[in-house]
């Protein structure tokens, strides 16, 4: 039998990792990229990682604490078994990065520093400054140049991915790839893909994403036969910078460290923020929020800095919405030797000093929980089955699903500093499932007949040369990809409502018939970026009409999905009976929506039309229970909720 | 007013993002902001053809950068002459000033294009933006350069820390905050290139494709072209970042050995135009004195060993 190898396409943390732990096991592996690897979009992760540590194990910190973190603020949406796995995973993730030279930053006594995220109450967070992110993507682009050197792995850089190649019993048997320069279509025989192309921002116009992030990749496989789960659950972070080219993240660590969220209470108060007295400031997470404060989940603090802006008419300024997110109060020196580098940016591309001047910030679209579909094996104990081939396998067999691009770990919305953790394991976990499916494999994809592989490729080709063949005077690509992502950024981020997502379905479908019609400003074949955009534009239309669907059938509020129209509100009477029996209709009412909503929106392709069903949501670990931060009553909903579930208890032992 | 409505790329207005700047016009913003400006950019077809300039006009809007000027360009691709050409190609990624992709050489300096602010460059040389490719690189199209040999000297000066594997083995070594403090910054490189375009020491490599030659005999000889010459300030810097690690330090002899090598840290000629070039600030001219240090204890040592 020929030399099996895979195929990893995308070099984030996620590929990277899945590509240094294959070759660990002795296999051949390809990356396929876009950028050059080092260049990934992780590198833009600010913040930190997430894990129980000695520190918080003292205060009551277990690993299933972070488990259960997870699970609530994703507002139960996600299968627990691979997140149970991922929290257990944690500490040695942090371990395995220390030792790879991550500089994490370090107590006077030389071990790993931590910081508070939202959606905790304790410091799990390590971190490296304020570029956590390119520090752990640059050790593992470092271990995976080792490889390189070695010879066992091999990278295909500016080379963008059009495909799985399938053959007549829709198994995955390789990748189809355009070289970026040459624009040369190739087909790589491959005995398993890894695809670990992260997010979809892009379809959103401008958001915290890298240009790479157009999800093409993903619709791909989609467009292939693959599932795709969860699409309505895009995060919208609570904090960015607004810029005309990009909506540069400002870290949640600002919050972490201690920065304070407000506005002052006169309306655009024309004074210098320094000079409004504290009396005259509104600190609204702290005041809406006593408990997390400024570090409520990214879905919370979004929804409020929007309805103090947008409802309550508090913005800073007038003619564009934005809020005060204050450091001064903490020591230059401090502020620089944890967040240096994110206070950098800000200054950089607004050319104001954020250490003694309140930044101004604004949410925008920073992650997508959903993804490809992926399996997984359960062990008794709940965990993952670690070396079962159907781990991160997604209903296509043979090719796998890591990293943002997958739907499972963060449910219907992430906590902060998870997103890098939940990169290294699926990367770190695929390997032994793919060692499993390697061994069990009878014929390698090399050694199949040629022409399976010969016919994927002139099928591309043909579809690329018909793309460079259009004629002039049609539709500007730029232009729909702009339309685009105002439409979405309208009718599918913080606040959603049927009508709007109505006409954005509408609008939409408009917009893929004219981005058919685009035609190009460059019909060349020498680093044709025109015809690459062109068309990951048209591969967007697939995700965005998947996202704009699972919204408008999904008539309930759950973590980033807000629909105001089908949210519970808090508790209204203040007689005590009668606030006790609005308690036990919240809960009827909430029991009732568990039922009919706690399911993964599926999606598949038919033709151009998503088709959406729902699946179940393995919930058997930790039961599901009303997420309540700040709500009214929420105490007495959760004492009436602790009732039903004690009383239910015995009977499900019984059953 | 007398609106003119050529602002149909301009805004949008989306759930709150918006920029908040109804439009660019000197006369509405009162800061004496150009209605346009001119680029100029040094373009190329391919590798080995002539450069030439074109010109671009584009629309004024407020807080622009090299980024959005170009966006702009790709989405009208017509030039002053109002001639339709194919949309100028370069590179970008995070826009943020952390991956190193969209380095170019702006106004006369070698720079990221996401940071450069386009208020800033007008006011420091008002009406025209200039843009090149770099020229330590060869050119593949426009403002794409082939930067593979910054990659390739990373290998060559093995910039790891040669971990036994993956499994779990509890916690890296102890570090002092002091040392965390050193390395950090290094460890910021993005292999962006400013410090090899600034060195006058690090000169072009350029190599031409064979007839009938595979990607792979291809790729091997231009490795082994640029391991004949310098391996960078920036790769010298990795070096040290890695030789000063606990683990790491456990091969530092080969590290230093590489850049005792041709093409290694006796080319520097101590121009220390790297460290005031770097995006980044990393202390370079620190790394390549150590490494001075470092090669000369080992160069003792073997002779020693003899």
């Amino acid at each position: 039998m020929a030399k099996q190898r895979v195929m990893v396409i995308g070099g984030g943390l996620a590929g990277l990792a899945a590509t240094m732990k294959l070759a660990e096991l002795g296999i051949a592996v390809d990356m396929m990229s876009l950028v050059p690897v080092k260049r990934s979009h992780s590198v833009c992760a600010q913040g930190g990682i997430n894990s129980v540590n000695d520190l918080t194990r003292q205060q009551g910190d277990t690993e299933w604490q972070h488990f259960d973190d997870t699970v609530y603020g994703g507002d139960f949406l996600q299968h627990q078994p691979p997140v149970k796995e991922m929290a257990d995973w944690g500490p040695k993730i942090i371990d395995l990065m220390d030792r790879l030279g991550v500089p994490f930053n370090r107590t006077q006594e030389g071990f790993l520093d931590r910081r508070r995220f939202g959606g905790t109450l304790y410091k799990r967070t390590a971190f490296a400054g304020a570029t956590t992110g390119q520090q752990l993507l640059y050790a593992l682009d470092e271990q995976v140049r080792r490889w390189e050197s070695a010879g066992l792995v091999r990278k295909f850089e500016y080379w963008d991915f059009l495909g799985p190649v399938l053959d007549g019993d829709g198994v995955c048997r390789g990748a189809l790839g355009q070289d970026l320069v040459s624009m040369e279509i190739r087909s790589f025989p491959a005995d398993a893909v890894v695809v670990a192309s992260g997010g979809c921002g892009l379809i959103y116009g401008r958001s915290t994403m890298s240009m790479v992030c157009t999800g093409s990749a993903v619709s791909r496989c989609f467009k292939a036969g693959a599932k795709y789960g969860n699409g309505e659950f895009i995060q919208v972070h609570p904090t960015a910078i607004p810029g005309a080219d990009k909506l540069r993240l400002m870290s949640e660590s600002a919050r972490g460290e201690g920065g304070r969220v407000w506005v002052p209470r006169k309306p655009q108060d024309q004074r210098d923020a320094k000079s409004i007295p504290e009396s005259e400031r509104y600190y609204f997470l702290e005041d809406r929020y006593p408990k997390y404060g400024n570090l409520v989940p990214r879905d919370i603090a979004t929804r409020e800095i929007f309805d103090i802006c947008v409802n309550e008419g508090l913005s800073v300024e007038r003619d564009r919405q934005c809020v005060y997110l204050d450091l001064t109060h903490i020591s230059k020196r401090e502020l620089d030797r944890k967040l240096g580098g994110i206070l950098d940016i800000y200054e950089k591309f607004q050319g104001v000093d954020p250490r003694t001047t309140p930044m101004k910030i604004f949410p925008a679209v920073h992650y997508s929980m959903g993804g490809l579909w992926v399996d997984y094996q359960r062990t008794a104990a709940g965990g993952l089955q670690i070396g079962s081939p159907k781990t991160h396998v997604t209903n296509v067999p043979g090719l796998y699903a890591i990293g943002e691009c997958d739907y499972q770990y963060h449910g219907a919305n992430r906590l902060g500093a998870n997103s890098l953790l939940s990169c290294i394991f699926t990367g770190l976990v695929v390997a032994p499932a793919i060692e499993t499916l390697l061994k069990n494999n009878k014929k390698a994809a090399a050694d199949l007949d040629a022409s399976l592989f010969e016919s994927a490729r002139r099928d591309k080709q043909r579809e690329h040369d018909a793309l460079l063949r259009r004629t002039g005077g049609g539709e500007n690509p730029y232009v729909i990809h702009q339309e685009l992502g105002d439409i979405m950024t309208r009718a599918a981020t913080v606040v959603r409502r049927n009508a709007q997502l109505d006409a954005a379905y509408d609008k939409v479908c408009e917009l893929e018939a004219r981005a058919a019609k685009c035609s190009l400003s460059d019909s060349g074949n020498w680093t044709n970026q025109n015809v690459v955009f062109t068309r990951a534009l048209i591969d967007m239309f697939p995700i965005a009409k998947t996202i704009l669907k699972g919204a408008r059938m999904r008539d309930e509020s759950r973590g980033a999905h807000f629909k105001p129209d089908f949210s519970m509100p808090g508790l209204k009477a203040t007689d005590p009976a009668e606030r006790r029996r609005e308690a036990e209709a919240w809960c009827d009412q909430f029991e009732a929506n568990t039922n009919k909503w706690l399911k993964s929106t599926i999606s598949t392709l038919k033709g151009t039309e998503p088709e959406i069903t729902y699946e179940d949501v393995d919930t058997s670990i930790i039961p599901p229970r009303p997420r309540l931060y700040g709500l009214v009553g929420a105490e007495l909903i959760e004492e009436v909720w602790k009732n039903r579930l004690a009383a239910k208890k015995p009977l499900a032992a019984s059953a | 007013m007398a609106a003119s409505h050529d602002h149909s790329h301009g805004h949008s207005n989306g759930n709150g993002h918006a920029n908040g700047h109804s439009d660019g016009h000197a006369d509405s913003n009162g800061h004496g902001k150009p209605d346009s400006f001119e680029v100029r950019i040094l373009r190329q077809d391919g590798p080995g053809q002539a450069s030439y300039w074109e010109r671009h006009r584009v629309a004024y809007e407020p807080d622009m950068n090299v980024i959005s000027v170009l966006q702009r360009i790709a989405s009208k691709a017509k030039t002053v002459d109002n001639e339709q050409v194919a949309p100028v190609a370069w590179e970008c990624n995070c826009l943020e000033e952390v991956c190193g992709a969209c380095t170019m050489v702006i106004n006369g300096r070698v720079r990221q294009s996401c940071s450069a602010l386009v208020d800033r460059l007008l006011t420091d040389n008002p009406g025209e933006i200039e843009l090149q490719p770099m020229t330590k690189f060869p050119v593949v199209r426009d403002l794409v350069v082939d930067r593979s040999r910054i990659f390739r000297a990373l290998q060559r000066v093995q910039a790891w820390v040669p971990v036994e594997g993956y499994y779990d083995m509890g916690a890296g070594p102890r570090q002092s905050q002091e040392q965390q403090e050193q390395s950090y910054p290094l460890s910021e490189c993005m292999s962006c290139g400013c410090c090899l375009e600034a060195c006058p020491q690090y000169l072009k490599v350029e190599i031409a494709r064979e007839e009938g030659e595979t990607d792979e005999q291809f790729a091997e000889r231009k490795k082994a072209a640029y391991d004949k010459n310098f391996v960078g300030a920036h790769a010298i810097s990795q070096a040290m970042l890695f030789n000063s690690h606990p683990t790491g330090r456990m091969n530092a002899g080969e590290r230093t050995d590489a850049l005792m090598g041709e093409g290694g840290l006796q080319i520097c000629g101590n121009a220390q135009n790297c460290v005031a070039v770097c995006p980044k600030h990393i202390p370079l001219t620190t790394s390549i004195a150590r490494a001075g240090r470092a090669t000369t204890v080992r160069m003792i040592q073997r002779w020693f060993d003899k």
